[in-house]
């Protein structure tokens, strides 16, 4: 009886989540796959077989594979000394480079790629080393805009870590580099496998940047299924290479799990403050420094861009000139509507998508990590935490293209309802939010819950004493990159928004679309605009205290 | 082979917790600090295991460990949780820190014999397998133990090693403790807010308050004479009398005046020849005798104990004697 | 001093700010305000469409008009105009074809003469019964019988030079395709792909409509000069080119040849020029969809697309030239942006027939 009530209960808690997800997700995906699959009225899947044995392929599979591989592994390795310093250490102005870590994630990748370019290019100042075109090149690209995930996701985790484990390693005689391997990485292997993850699907399905900064030389998946729907209308091609990145996503999906399963995931938290550095903690900072560096110089180049006005006949002043001229439509058309139009229709469609992506992500967090009673009911719930994650892994042309192929009839005639567009955004930012807050969540010792039970708590106000304080500053952090996710937002944007009421990276896209300097100076100063945003919503939500729960 | 701490300050935040303190630990003794809760003491033997920025110094034999790291100093911190690593098996805990020193089949050979020689000091035999959450408090307590003991620390730092335990268990385990750091010929610090178990384990003594170290010397010596009244009152003495009363007090125990005496619950006694006279307030039997609250004349309330065989009840009055051995005469403040 | 001045101040602010964003900013309620009369009126009878209504313009990415002209648009007819967009000019045509039979709307502006094979073998347009201005019939595309793509506008992609920097070099700059493979301009052209870019797939036709059979062999030649393939306009342009202000180092780059109007050096002149023999002419037509829920609203669409108004704002709402004829063009273009008199041209039929082929070949050859 109770049992029975209990999966209703936990059903019932994973019903929107899974609606959302079969209608915006896996109808279109299918739908747009059956396409290529069915030819004529009869299920042919002969001609796709034949697109997979092409070498083309087989060459674009193995690039995308090892490119993202490899990047994942960099942004990892550069993102852990950086999210000890922001996380665990106390000094000056960490909020604010937490903050502003967030920018890259936002920025359009056009503009990012073009300011990589003059920084990497024939004549740029690392020209020398001759990174333009090359895999390099989509590499460091590839860490730029992904390096933020991974301090964000293991920082939040660390942050919480006690450490008192590491203390009784060290004084038992473990140096810093043993407390690391032998109690810290333990700890936080959970959540570095699930950043690494969301990193791999970012990157394996990133399209911009592969095709900026690395030029036609090299092809992804992503970009060859860009290719085959929009120029060339081959669908079965298509289908073919989105079941290639369902099955390889399914599989890196598996292999993750594997990778984040512990002997004991409780983990016990406190909330002791981050610490001042010590001697010890300059190889950590020094990473750091250089990381910020490296991220710091594309986008400083785009500030310094933005205060620069072109002079006819050539060289160019500083002058504000490139903002003023975003205050108003003046004379220059390209821009339909003032960029503060723009920015306000982006935060609201932003504020959209963090809400569902938060509930949705809450939701599904809290059904993962409830403890399964049966085989069958753990089984359930990881093809669920699995199945959350398949969108960032599938191509957003697929999706786009599905979208409109097959939510197109009453009742689900929803080309253009307003909810598109920062659904389709939660959508991208979901595994996010599941990723930060499941770790958190499934280190709760489960005897608190039944503690707070025993004292009269129902399950909601079990969660609201138990999880909440605990899981309160993961929510903030995941809400800010659903945020930022929303933010920086292009493909699907671009597949559904409406022109008459862009967001600020479909005006940015406009601008640097066409000549002139203007364009180029305001294109700059959107940006710019757009990372400030960013920024300072940040800086907002970090200090945004947790209320005092432990008193309910 | 001496820890030798001098003038040992730590602060948080520019508020001190420790103010300089100096100790010695000699070879092969165990030091008990004391203290109630805040009192610095945890903040002590952090500072001393070099988890916390310091400044005084701190030497082992001779040589300044005070700048080195913590894992470079040789010694050996237990929590007084137990900190246990919650991934790792029991026989994993255990043989953490040797693992940490060798590596290659050998020494893992070694390193299995030695886990199972500590389970057995501690009395966990077949215990290694276990995962720590499966473990109750005091095995957890245990394997603690044989995790700090496994790679014959050349200090051991206890951390109110007993206090999360029920007190039967407490006072199982501090005898077994001061067994197996004897056996061991470890030298340890310890500390704890709970004399009981200071005195089971340790052969000195040093009391903090408020950052400072107020009193030091062997067990008996500090527990004989207390330096104020604040001291006795945490060593277990049950109440200070001053004055007068301490006048009267020290002179039915036929000791010299002082200002103030510290009295234990068991200093005053049912004795039909002796010089103080009360009404009895209240009586509880335990299973060696009975203990009395008694209003004596001019003196107010006294904690009395009585033989199991002295029959008396509430009302009644009584005669009563005192032990000069259970009295501690204090100067003045 | 300040600085403790400052932060109470901040707080409230922020705090205040974060709760009007809160409370402002739903997207979903908010709405409101500017197509609460769409929604009203959309839920008119159909075939009272006379009487106003709602006409959809599907529409790409690109799509730009002033604001005045949509509600004079919008006063003069009775209809309201709702503009949907869906990428660019080449997934806009794809979407129009995969949803020929449930449209995506009324009408649809943006499919160019590269793709308008496609949209025509789609079924996805359905012709234009009302008058066409004078002019707008030359830019008709071949094989459109039925005249179901009306076309708006017309542009030409061409290889741009700097000129300020071939002066300053002393080296006469290259006028057609040929030029290109002289060893003199080594290392100085950047264009945009063919795979990525809609002025890259015109560039590739144009070498396709000069050299016929033999473009492989003048791409590799091309290449072996040390031509640069990069992915969009925009980076060929700002990036890589002299003249696009972002300091880049090769002088002569694939744009469109209205370019040279925005590089005028402020003294009567422009620092750069569209070679007129290499470009390749883009028109971007207008059609009522089949099937459309609103016939007679797309065809006041496309009437008011032709009309002398929409026309004359083409050049600085699109930066593309108008094809009705009289229009009168900005001053910049009409003395900067000469057109050529004959652009190279490649039959649609023939591009829908090899796209898949050419994009391939090209493809292998670049990325060899």
């Amino acid at each position: 009886m109770t049992t029975t009530r209990r999966l209703l209960g936990l059903g019932a808690l994973g019903l929107l989540p899974a609606a959302v997800l079969g209608v915006f997700f896996l109808l279109p995906v299918s739908g747009m796959v059956a396409r290529g699959l069915v030819v004529d009225g009869s299920f042919e899947p002969g001609a796709v077989l034949e697109v997979l044995t092409r070498p083309r392929t087989g060459r674009v599979v193995w690039f995308t594979v090892w490119s993202s591989a490899v990047a994942t592994l960099v942004a990892v390795l550069l993102g852990l000394p950086a999210a000890y310093s922001l996380h665990r250490l106390e000094w000056t102005g960490r909020r604010v480079v937490r903050a502003c870590l967030l920018v890259p994630f936002v920025l359009p990748t056009v503009v990012v790629g073009v300011a990589f370019r003059q920084l990497i290019g024939e004549s740029g100042p690392l020209g020398p080393l001759a990174l333009d075109g090359t895999a390099w090149a989509i590499l460091a690209g590839l860490v730029f805009f992904n390096v933020s995930v991974v301090i964000r996701v293991v920082g939040s985790a660390w942050e919480s870590l006690d450490s008192r484990p590491g203390e009784a390693a060290a004084a038992l005689g473990a140096s810093p580099a043993q407390v690391f391997r032998t109690v810290t990485w333990p700890a936080l292997r959970p959540a570095v496998v699930s950043a690494a993850s969301v990193v791999f699907l970012f990157c394996a399905t990133g399209f911009g940047v592969v095709l900026v900064l690395g030029g036609l030389a090299f092809s992804t998946v992503e970009t060859e299924i860009y290719l085959l729907t929009t120029d060339l209308l081959d669908l079965q091609a298509a289908a073919a290479l989105s079941l290639v990145q369902l099955v390889a996503v399914t599989g890196l999906l598996v292999l993750a799990g594997r990778l984040r399963a512990v002997p004991d995931p409780t983990v016990r938290r406190t909330t002791a403050p981050p610490r001042r550095p010590r001697r010890g903690d300059l190889a950590p900072l020094g990473a750091t420094a250089l990381l910020l560096l490296a991220i710091a110089t594309p986008v400083l180049s785009l500030v310094v861009g933005s205060f620069r006005e072109a002079l006819p006949g050539g060289g160019s002043t500083w002058s504000l000139e490139n903002y003023r001229a975003l205050t108003g439509q003046g004379d220059n058309q390209a821009l339909l509507v003032p960029v503060a139009d723009a920015l306000v229709t982006s935060i609201r469609v932003a504020v959209d998508a963090t809400w569902m992506a938060l509930l949705l992500g809450g939701l599904l967090a809290v059904l993962l990590t409830r403890r399964s009673r049966s085989r069958t009911e753990r089984r359930v719930r990881s093809v669920l935490d699995g199945l959350f994650m398949l969108p960032l892994g599938v191509s957003a042309v697929t999706l786009g293209f599905g979208f409109l192929i097959t939510l197109d009839e009453p009742p689900l005639d929803l080309r253009d309802s307003p909810l598109l567009i920062p659904l389709a955004q939660a959508l991208v930012a979901l595994p996010l939010v599941v990723r930060t807050l499941v770790p958190v969540l499934a280190g709760v010792d489960d005897r608190l819950r039944q503690a707070a039970a025993s004292l009269g708590a129902g399950p909601v106000r079990a969660l609201l004493t138990v999880d909440l304080p605990v899981v309160w500053r993961p929510l903030l952090a995941s809400g800010g990159f659903a945020f930022a996710v929303s933010l920086g937002e292009f493909g699907a944007t671009s597949f559904l928004a409406r022109p008459d009421a862009p967001t600020l990276p479909v005006v940015i896209f406009r601008l640097i679309g066409h000549p002139g300097r203007l364009n180029y100076g305001m294109a700059l100063a959107a940006c710019v605009v757009l990372a400030a945003t960013t920024a300072l919503v940040m800086l907002a939500v970090e200090r945004l205290r947790v209320p005092s729960l432990g008193a309910l | 082979m001496t820890l030798t701490i001098r003038d040992l300050s730590v602060a948080y935040d520019d508020v001190p917790a420790v103010r300089g303190v100096s100790l010695e630990v000699p070879d092969g003794s165990v030091l008990a600090v004391l203290g109630p809760s805040g009192c610095g003491k945890s903040t002590l033997l952090r500072g001393v295991a070099g988890l916390e920025q310091a400044t005084g110094s701190v030497a082992w034999d001779g040589e300044d460990v005070t700048r080195l790291p913590t894992h470079r100093r040789g010694f050996a911190l237990m929590f007084q949780d137990g900190q246990l690593f919650d991934h790792l098996t029991v026989g994993r805990n255990v043989g953490y820190a040797l693992r940490l020193r060798s590596r290659g089949r050998a020494a893992r050979a070694t390193e299995h014999a030695r886990v199972e020689e500590l389970l057995a000091l501690v009395g966990l035999e077949g215990y290694a397998d276990r995962l720590p959450r499966t473990l109750s408090g005091g095995e957890r307590q245990r394997v603690a133990l044989a995790r700090s003991l496994a790679h014959q620390p050349r200090l051991l730092l206890l951390d109110e090693p007993l206090s999360a335990l029920d007190a039967g268990l407490r006072r199982h385990l501090a005898g077994e403790l001061r067994e197996i750091l004897t056996r061991a010929g470890t030298t340890a610090l310890m500390v704890t807010h709970d004399h009981e178990e200071a005195f089971s384990v340790a052969d000195r003594l040093a009391v903090m308050r408020e950052g400072r170290l107020v009193q030091e010397g062997p067990i008996d010596e500090v527990w004989r004479s207390p330096v104020d009244a604040g001291t006795a009152l945490f060593l277990g003495y049950a109440r200070v009398l001053e004055g007068d009363a301490a006048r009267r007090v020290l002179a039915a125990a036929g000791a010299p005046a002082a200002a103030a005496v510290a009295v234990r619950r068991s200093a005053v006694v049912v004795d039909e020849r002796g010089p103080l006279e009360g009404e009895v307030r209240s009586i509880r039997s335990t299973p060696q005798l009975q203990r009395l609250v008694v209003a004596v004349d001019g003196l107010g309330d006294l904690d009395a104990v009585a033989p199991l065989d002295h029959r008396t009840s509430p009302g009644d009055r009584v005669r009563l004697g005192v032990d000069v051995t259970r009295v501690a005469a204090l100067a003045g403040d | 001093m300040r600085r403790t001045a400052f932060l109470p101040t901040l707080k409230p602010a922020l705090a205040t700010t974060l709760g009007a964003l809160l409370l402002s900013s739903c997207s979903l309620v908010g709405s409101g305000d500017d197509d609460g009369s769409a929604t009203d009126a959309g839920g008119a009878e159909p075939g009272a469409a006379e009487a106003g209504g709602t006409v959809v313009l599907v529409t790409h990415d690109s799509f730009s008009l002033p604001k005045k002209l949509i509600k004079d648009f919008e006063a003069d007819t009775g209809y309201d105009l709702e503009l949907r967009s869906n990428g660019d000019a080449g997934s806009l045509t794809s979407q129009l074809v995969l949803n020929a039979e449930n449209p995506l709307g009324d009408v649809a502006f943006g499919v160019d003469n590269t793709f308008g094979g496609r949209a025509l073998e789609g079924g996805v347009f359905t012709a234009y019964d009302g008058e066409l201005p004078p002019g707008v019939e030359d830019f008709a595309l071949p094989g459109d019988d039925e005249g179901a793509l009306v076309p708006v506008d017309n542009g030409d992609v061409c290889v741009n030079v700097d000129l300020d920097w071939f002066e300053r070099e002393g080296i006469a700059p290259p006028e057609d395709l040929d030029d290109l493979l002289d060893p003199a301009y080594e290392d100085l052209f950047v264009t945009s792909g063919a795979t990525t870019s809609s002025p890259g797939f015109a560039f590739l036709l144009a070498t396709i409509a000069e050299f016929g059979s033999d473009w492989q062999g003048y791409w590799e030649d091309l290449l072996a000069n040390g031509a640069k393939v990069v992915r969009g306009w925009e980076d060929a342009y700002f990036v890589d080119f002299t003249a696009g202000g972002g300091d880049g180092d090769r002088p002569i780059v694939l744009s469109y040849d209205s370019s040279p109007a925005f590089t005028t050096d402020g003294e009567g002149g422009t620092t750069t020029g569209a070679l007129l023999q290499t470009c390749f002419e883009q028109v971007e037509y207008v059609g009522a969809l089949a099937g459309a829920e609103n016939p007679e609203g797309a065809q006041a669409v496309i009437a008011w697309m032709l009309s002398e108004e929409v026309q004359a704002a083409l050049p600085e709402s699109m930066y593309v030239f108008p094809v009705r004829e009289g229009v009168e063009l900005p001053e910049d273009w009409a003395r900067f942006a000469p057109r050529p008199e004959e652009p190279l041209a490649v039959d649609p039929a023939d591009i829908e027939a090899n796209r898949d082929t050419w994009l391939r070949e090209w493809q292998d050859l670049v990325s060899r």
